[in-house]
């Protein structure tokens, strides 16, 4: 059950802090250049984006929710079922962030999922 | 060189870039933890995990790159499709199978090679697709 529960808090604050990041990041406009410079300076504006501070804490919370996953299962029981998050987060591109996630797409995303999946088991 | 063109090359650099410091990143993550070992979910094993890993030069190295990851994620998603990054930066499994097999010679049964396979056809698919959907990206200047 508690094994149950960390899988749902990774995937869904994952998928949820990528894509409030993914919203922030668009919101602040990309880099003029990709030089250091322009690239510091985007980095500037990013954190003070509020959307990144929605995302970001919430990113540390799977991340923290995986190494914790981690020492208690093994690496190939915690990838493939951590793999859902491409299908989830592709919802979410979808219907939050209004991308347009084509059959070729959606192929290319199931292929992945399974295909990490597999590898893990492997 | 034409807009497209220059966007889904732009965003593959990005992608790899990212791939390679998220692969060495975690290597050196999973390192430093296993000499940690299970945490334990009491309040006094969760400081001492929290001790441990603070101090574990491995994870630091790791973070550093994990630090770089963040760097190239959030410029890519500054102008491509977040369903087109996430699955894309899936290539860095093949890639450890690769280096596992190349530099290491480990041995990689069937079912994974069947999985990487899947894993490439899968980010091959995804990259044929438009990197941007949503709104054109507007180049910002810096502010004064």
């Amino acid at each position: 059950m508690r094994v149950a529960v960390m899988l749902a808090v990774l995937i869904l604050s994952g998928a949820i802090g990528e894509i409030a990041i993914t919203y922030g990041m668009k919101a602040v406009g990309e880099p003029a250049r990709l030089r250091p410079k322009p690239i510091l300076e985007f980095l500037w504006r990013a954190v003070r984006n509020g959307w990144f501070w929605t995302g970001a804490p919430l990113m540390a919370v799977a991340f923290s929710s995986l190494l914790v996953l981690l020492s208690w299962k093994p690496i190939s029981f915690v990838i493939p079922a951590s793999a859902l998050s491409y299908v989830v987060g592709t919802l979410g591109a979808k219907y939050v962030l209004g991308e347009d996630i084509t059959g070729k797409r959606w192929a290319g995303v199931l292929l992945v999922c399974a295909g990490v999946a597999l590898v893990a088991v492997g | 060189m034409g807009h497209e063109r220059r966007l889904r090359i732009k965003t593959l650099v990005m992608v790899f870039a990212m791939v390679v410091c998220a692969t060495v990143g975690d290597l050196m993550l999973k390192r430093g933890m296993a000499g940690i070992g299970a945490v334990q979910l009491t309040p006094a094993g969760i400081t001492e995990a929290f001790r441990m890993t603070v101090t574990n030069p491995t994870i630091w190295l790791g973070i550093l790159f994990l630090l770089g990851f963040m760097t190239t994620y959030m410029t890519v998603l500054s102008w491509a499709d977040y369903s087109y990054v996430m699955p894309a930066g899936a290539f860095g499994y093949a890639v450890v199978t690769f280096l596992g097999v190349t530099v290491l010679g480990e041995t990689v049964t069937l079912r994974r090679w069947a999985g990487v396979a899947m894993i490439c056809i899968g980010v091959l698919l995804v990259t044929q697709t438009k990197p941007r959907t949503t709104n054109e990206a507007r180049p910002t200047e810096a502010t004064p």
